[in-house]
């Protein structure tokens, strides 16, 4: 077995909602592995997108704790949380959040910029990144003078700018059509076999078919974690 | 991420929103702009009157005394007092002015300042003479007709300088000899009434012109400056033996109202300075609200950046840095409006202002002050956004 990446043990994330308890994540104990190519699945309201922001560092948990490469990230402050995604996780957004008002370059640079990277090395690597998803003759344009596909393979080169341990995509495909959404679950399924760990957080069983191992979520539990052939067998 | 950085995105969205940071600015610039102007303006106009002043003599002393017909000073006495006290003083004439028509056969001047002095009264005045010679002493004790004309009154009267030495002119029906012209001076205009429409003549011949038993006003120069108080307690003192009554005499030197004229003065451009501040803190607030609009619109920028780990000091720093530049690039362009602003009014004003390093300075550092203290707010607001809540919003 390969050295695990995310370790979550007994997570619980409890909200005050009008009075009433809400439990987003009731008891999540989960590890993923370096190299894994994750699907965590589920509908809205089941708790994976709490799931996800406790993963990708932007959330603490209630109680529990979460490793991410062997640092204790459950018990970090706001500035240690930054440092982290800033580090160690590339994000990818359902609705690519890029800049509007940056180029593409610059909107890849971001997260180097935030590490302190000096700016000949930090405009190399952005432009590297985007070598790797094949707009680097675009790196002048804006975000909006591209399709939606680009500007997913945009931020997807910001993700990857950092070398993050951790590749975090949140409904990557959402607000793409099929063609460009095999594209971009191409281009991670390549990014896999690179050696990258990849764990895409959707509603879509479809899309989470493409993963190798697919974790569901229901109302804040884990309830089914397997190969992709066990799921599609429950399907 | 450093400074350098925070600058650069500072001026680019500065720049991607011209019309909303021009309106910003807008506030800063009239603030600074309006005080650079009301400081140096009240500067000029101080240094005009100081001017004015100076040339009046700051080393006078002014003595008036009310002659009663039991307690009076004479010329004589005055003189002895004088002579006395050499050490405080250089100079010291009697004045008596005449009030009366000039006449030159039909030519007529009413407004003309006729004084009788001694013949120390030029140097005192730290006047020269364009032609002929000013009072003598022998003039004095023999009380003769003679008068020494400004400027304007040997044009006026009779068409020059030259034309004018040597001929006589009528004060109030008396006739009196000009022996001299003194030089010009005010160099912009000649007017009747003006520092150039003027005439003296021994303080004597002034006393039997007007019958009066005794002079009124005296002229004292002091030898130092540094002893004005001094000459002037000296003055006093002689007075009040006298007289033994306050009331009777006054005693004033220039430099004490020179003195009083400046702290009005430098008050005056404090308070209208302090009021032209008001219209900054106005853009103050100008500032912060455009700021609070912008983290409000911007929150998911914010989000992104903090997604991206951004830490709350780069996100503090952006905006901070933002409004600091906003507003002192507003201070710039102030700076640069006011003191255009400031060389056009005093031209037409006649006055010579130039806006002071101080106000530069302090309109300059107030505005980026300003920037820092209205900006830290809605920076604050901004950095303490939850990277959740902020990635949600649309």
């Amino acid at each position: 077995m390969a050295e695990p990446l995310i370790e979550l043990k007994d997570i619980y994330k409890i909200y005050q909602l009008g009075g009433e308890e809400v439990r987003a994540s009731d008891g999540v104990t989960l590890t993923i592995c370096r190299g894994e190519f994750v699907a965590i699945v589920g509908k809205s309201g089941s708790g994976k997108s709490t799931l996800m922001n406790i993963i990708g560092a932007l959330d603490v948990p209630s109680s529990g704790s979460y490793y991410l490469g062997g640092e204790d990230v459950g018990n970090m402050g706001d500035h240690q949380l930054a440092k982290v995604r800033n580090k160690m996780i590339g994000f990818i957004f359902q609705q690519y959040n890029l800049l509007p008002k940056l180029n593409l370059l610059e909107n890849v640079e971001l997260p180097l910029l935030y590490s302190g990277i000096g700016t000949e090395e930090r405009k190399e690597k952005a432009m590297e990144s985007l070598r790797r998803v094949g707009l680097e003759e675009k790196w002048r344009n804006l975000p909006n003078q591209l399709s939606g596909g680009q500007q997913q393979r945009v931020s997807i080169a910001r993700a990857l700018a950092g070398s993050p341990s951790l590749i975090l995509a949140d409904e990557p495909t959402g607000a793409l059509d099929s063609k460009t959404s095999r594209d971009v679950l191409d281009f991670l399924k390549q990014l896999n076999k690179e050696g990258n760990t990849i764990v895409i957080i959707t509603h879509d069983s479809t899309i989470a078919m493409e993963a190798e191992r697919v974790v569901r979520v229901h109302d804040g539990k884990i309830n089914f974690d397997g190969d992709v052939n066990e799921y599609s067998a429950i399907l | 991420m450093n400074i350098l950085q925070s600058f650069k995105m500072a001026i680019k969205s500065i720049w991607g929103n011209k019309l909303r940071s021009f309106l910003t600015m807008l506030g800063i610039i009239i603030g600074v702009a309006s005080v650079i102007i009301l400081v140096s303006l009240v500067n000029g106009q101080m240094n005009y009157m100081t001017e004015q002043f100076s040339s009046m003599g700051t080393n006078q002393i002014n003595v008036n005394v009310s002659n009663l017909s039991s307690r009076s000073v004479t010329v004589d006495e005055m003189y002895e007092f004088y002579e006395k006290n050499q050490d405080l003083f250089s100079q010291m004439t009697p004045k008596i002015s005449i009030t009366g028509t000039i006449k030159n056969g039909t030519e007529t001047l009413t407004d003309t300042t006729v004084t009788g002095v001694s013949e120390q009264y030029l140097e005192m005045k730290d006047q020269t003479l364009e032609s002929g010679r000013f009072l003598q002493f022998s003039d004095i004790l023999s009380r003769q007709k003679v008068v020494v004309a400004g400027y304007y009154v040997a044009w006026d009267l009779f068409g020059g300088v030259d034309k004018a030495i040597g001929e006589t002119l009528k004060i109030d029906g008396v006739s009196y000899k000009i022996v001299g012209v003194i030089s010009r001076q005010n160099e912009d205009e000649l007017e009747a009434g003006g520092s150039d429409d003027v005439l003296y003549l021994p303080y004597s011949s002034a006393v039997r012109q007007t019958n009066s038993a005794n002079v009124n006003s005296y002229v004292f120069s002091t030898a130092d400056t540094d002893h004005t108080t001094q000459a002037k307690n000296a003055i006093n003192s002689f007075l009040m033996g006298i007289f033994k009554d306050q009331d009777l005499f006054r005693v004033s030197a220039m430099s004490e109202l020179l003195d009083s004229l400046n702290s009005i003065m430098s008050m005056m451009s404090m308070m209208l300075g302090g009021i032209a501040s008001i219209s900054l803190l106005v853009a103050g607030v100008g500032v912060m609200n455009i700021m609070l609009v912008s983290v409000t619109e911007r929150t998911r920028e914010i989000g992104i950046r903090k997604a991206l780990g951004a830490q709350k000091r780069n996100i503090m720093q952006q905006f901070v840095i933002e409004a600091a530049v906003t507003s002192s690039l507003g201070g710039v362009i102030g700076i640069v409006v006011g003191s255009i602003a400031t060389t056009i009014i005093s031209s037409f004003m006649g006055l010579n202002a130039t806006p002071t390093p101080g106000a530069v300075l302090i309109s300059f550092s107030v505005s980026v002050g300003i920037g820092l203290v209205f900006g830290y707010m809605p920076a604050n607001r901004a950095a303490k956004l939850n990277p959740i809540d902020a990635l949600r919003s649309e």
